[in-house]
């Protein structure tokens, strides 16, 4: 009865319109979901994106907001740079958490000395364990071919592996009665990550967030590395014809989304986590997938994806406390989000006719 | 005597396009009929129409005296219309009668299939063996096997789209004397092409199109190929210009160049060019083309000392750096390989100039240099768009050549290579093209073409060598070459191997 019909280009108003009705399909499926499920459909999703800003506990949830979107913001903008250039980094999970591990073995190295240079060695520690965990999957490709998709999203699981290790041996807290987990760093003042302005959510984490927006923006626009990253997603072969080196790139952006993975999990160990546990990973690293696609890869996009995302983490956690519902509710509106902007998309390429 | 096919006031409209306009033509049995059009002058629209892939808005056709209106190629195909695309759609994998095979509503037992396949090329001289894998065959063995297709149905109307672009002088006077046959037995042909030439000694009559609309139908053999050409593009031809060029001293040395690239590879290609001159290179594509001008551009490394511009090796040295050398290349694909189809015309000036032009500096992109430099190009090579803002892949195949060769141009070369520079390219096009490469010899740059287009090496070079299996044949003056001593040069008509003296 209808045909899709190939559009010449993409048209700009339908590429700013899908996020915005993605969001919406969400809500009303999110909605008919909690109906199904016995609950009040209005109430719920309410709760989730509307009570997390305005509603009654507002001023304790709001910052809640910077804390999440953060290192969502953070990962997004270097997963991006990949994305962009047809480079696909799956494992920002993975490199979110041997980050936040290199980051935290300088604190516990350091441990107790006070000193100025410590958290700035951590960050430099964090970056250089995300970007090494990325160069991994960047030198199978480049050696042996291997899909960098395979490859980053497995060393997610040994990334997991090794957080649990580190939890339960080198790193355990020699003062943490034997409880598997590292010494809180929240506790140890050289090494913190702490909320700047008071009931703002604003951490370090978070300031270099919009740096990496800030950057990132600037290299897309206006740098010819920017250029070639987005001549080798359109063209490769165009790519390699202005001198782009496919091999060059695939190290470049898998090692600074690595980084960039890596300084996101140095800031949350460093300050909302505190510690290396065994469960460390949260998501963030998956979630940044979604930011990054919902932003439509482009900085201003990312963040506002980012704080979409933030938000439905934070909703969904008052949902279950107010209104009892699923603790699965995130991941589900989070799976939704990208199921209907994926689906969406087909609207920017193509158009919807009747048959005749 | 009715006619097989005739078309009354047949219109078609695309979303801002006009396609076709009270088009009327009728095609006799028996008759090869020639269209004759620019791009975008409306043939496949027609020919789409008539094969069932599109509706007419307008007007009606009939075959055989009964209306004419498929609902898609199935229909067209059983009420007697066969079509000949200029892209094969063969599987690699398959023999000739699987192939074929897959193709029909109701295939034969094999054997069958095999029997009747050697029976119908043998009768036409079409010499196929059923049996044979298509990866092992030629470009002009291909097209026999997507021939013999259409014949099996016994079809009485054969549109043949662009049929010749892919084969060499030799294996082109076999198709002529099938078709000839074809339609000394009645069948009536649809012959498309923008080759005048060939369309004046092969077809009976032609009908050309211009802009959608019918200019004229004629008896093309009572035409030259100016007339034809001038009806065709609604203006007397520019008539190409070759004086003011001398030879000056060797600006490009390769020698034993080789590669080991997953397509053809290049085996010891040696030649030299001088300022001023335009080296052409023949050949049928696929037989090194892409490879020596990625070779050339720097996409592929080859072995130091095999490239040499005014004495400087560059055979290690990467893109950029030998566009800044002064050694300029445009490749064959415009879309996606020369230009990025998704980018501006602005952005796509950033792929070969950013550094000749000073629109990349210290690794910043000047965005209004670059705008500016696009709509330089744009004037400089009349590109009908409406700005440096538009999309390459909006531009028509000419328009975008037009671009990506005065992008070239412009940058002022030592050397320039190009390959096929107006393939699917309209006549005008071609002609400004041309005439571009050797304004810019004139004024002394070294210009390599490689081309499949004969006359257009023809015209153009004052040497010719052939490119074939990955190897070079030595350079020969073009003054005094035959035809058929090039298509010797080029390799003969049934893929044997060429006459060649190894170095």
């Amino acid at each position: 009865m209808f045909r899709l019909e190939p559009r010449a280009s993409a048209p700009l108003a339908w590429q700013l319109a899908t996020p915005v009705l993605a969001v919406l399909a969400t809500m009303i499926t999110g909605g008919i979901l909690f109906a199904a499920l016995g609950f009040d459909p209005v109430a719920s999703i309410r709760t989730i994106f509307w009570d997390p800003l305005f509603g009654p506990a507002a001023s304790y949830s709001r910052p809640q907001l910077l804390v999440k979107a953060g290192p969502l913001i953070l990962i997004a903008s270097g997963l991006a740079l990949g994305f962009r250039a047809g480079i696909w980094n799956i494992g920002a999970e993975g490199q979110y958490i041997i980050g936040a591990i290199c980051g935290a073995a300088v604190a516990l190295a350091a441990y107790p000395t006070e000193a100025f240079w410590i958290f700035p060695a951590m960050i430099l520690a964090g970056a250089l364990g995300g970007c090494a965990w990325g160069m991994i999957p960047a030198m199978l490709r480049n050696w042996f071919g291997a899909s960098e998709i395979l490859v980053s999203l497995m060393l997610v699981y040994v990334a997991q592996k090794v957080a649990a290790w580190m939890a339960f041996g080198p790193m355990k807290n020699p003062e943490g009665f034997n409880f598997p987990g590292s010494r809180n760093l929240q506790q140890y003042p050289a090494a913190s990550n702490p909320e700047i302005i008071a009931n703002t959510g604003l951490h370090w984490g978070v300031i270099a967030a919009g740096i990496a927006l800030v950057v990132t923006w600037f290299v897309m626009s206006r740098h010819v590395l920017g250029f070639h990253i987005r001549t080798a997603g359109a063209a490769p072969r165009a790519a390699r014809f202005a001198g782009v080196r496919p091999q060059r790139l695939v190290a470049l952006c898998l090692g600074v989304s690595g980084a960039l993975a890596g300084v996101a999990g140095l800031f949350e160990v460093a300050g909302p986590a505190g510690q290396i546990t065994e469960s460390f990973g949260s998501g963030y690293g998956f979630t940044a997938i979604i930011v990054a696609f919902l932003g439509r890869l482009h900085p201003l996009g990312i963040l506002f994806a980012g704080l979409l995302m933030a938000l439905t983490y934070i909703g969904g956690e008052l949902a279950q406390m107010m209104l009892q519902l699923p603790a699965a509710t995130v991941q589900v509106f989070q799976g939704m989000l990208l199921f209907f902007l994926l689906g969406f998309d087909i609207l920017t390429r193509y158009r919807i006719r009747r048959r005749a | 005597m009715t006619d097989v096919f005739r078309a009354e006031s047949l219109g078609k409209t695309y979303p801002g396009v006009r396609a076709n306009e009270d088009v009327s033509f009728s095609v006799a049995p028996g008759e090869i009929h020639a269209l004759l059009g620019e791009n975008g002058a409306g043939k496949s629209t027609l020919v789409k129409m008539i094969y069932g892939l599109v509706k007419p808005d307008d007007g009606h056709m009939t075959l055989m005296g009964s209306v004419h209106a498929p609902a898609d190629p199935r229909a067209a195909r059983a009420a007697g219309v066969a079509m000949v695309f200029q892209h094969f759609s063969l599987f690699d994998a398959l023999t000739v009668a699987e192939n074929i095979a897959l193709g029909m509503e109701n295939p034969p037992k094999s054997r069958e299939l095999s029997q009747r396949i050697a029976e119908l090329s043998q009768s036409y001289g079409l010499p196929l063996n059923p049996a044979r894998r298509v990866a092992s065959l030629s470009a002009g063995e291909r097209q026999r096997v997507e021939i013999l297709r259409c014949l099996l149905q016994s079809p009485r109307l054969l549109i043949m789209d662009e049929p010749t672009s892919v084969l060499t002088p030799q294996e082109a006077e076999i198709l002529f004397a099938t078709l000839r046959q074809l339609a000394a037995g009645g069948t009536a042909i649809l012959y498309i092409s923008h080759k005048l030439d060939e369309i004046r000694s092969h077809c009976d009559r032609a009908t050309i199109l211009r802009h959608g609309r019918v200019v004229n139908t004629v008896d093309p053999r009572a035409h030259t190929a100016r007339e034809l050409a001038a009806m065709m593009v609604g203006a007397e031809m520019r008539v190409i210009d070759r004086s003011g060029r001398k030879p000056g001293a060797e600006v490009l040395r390769v020698a034993g160049l080789a590669t080991a690239s997953d397509g053809m590879a290049l085996k010891d290609v040696a030649l030299t060019l001088r300022a001023g001159e335009i080296l052409g290179i023949g050949g049928v594509a696929g037989n090194g083309q892409e490879e020596l001008l990625s070779a050339l551009s720097g996409e592929i490394a080859t072995r130091p000392g095999t490239i040499t511009l005014d004495g400087v090796d560059l055979s290690r040295t990467p893109p950029e750096a030998r566009r800044k050398a002064g050694l300029l290349a445009a490749p064959e694909d415009r879309l996606g390989h020369a230009a990025v189809p998704e980018f501006s015309l602005a952005e796509n000036t950033l792929l070969t100039a950013g550094s000749r032009q000073g629109l990349i500096r210290g690794g910043l992109i000047d965005h209004s240099a670059a705008q500016a430099f696009a709509q330089a190009v744009i004037a400089a090579f009349d590109v009908r768009t409406p700005g440096p803002q538009t999309a390459a892949g909006a531009l028509s195949g000419g328009n975008l050549q037009k671009f990506v060769i005065g992008r070239e141009v412009l940058g002022k070369p030592r050397v320039l290579v190009v390959n096929q520079p107006t393939w699917g390219v309209d006549a005008g096009a071609a002609a400004q093209v041309r005439q571009a490469l050797l304004d810019l010899a004139a004024k002394g740059a070294g210009i390599i073409v490689i081309s499949q287009d004969l006359d257009e090496l023809l015209e153009l070079s004052d040497r010719f060598c052939a490119l074939n299996d990955g190897r070079l044949s030595a350079p020969r003056p073009t003054e005094g070459l035959s035809i058929d001593e090039i298509g010797l040069m080029l390799g003969g008509a049934h893929g044997m191997e060429v006459a060649h003296v190894p170095a």
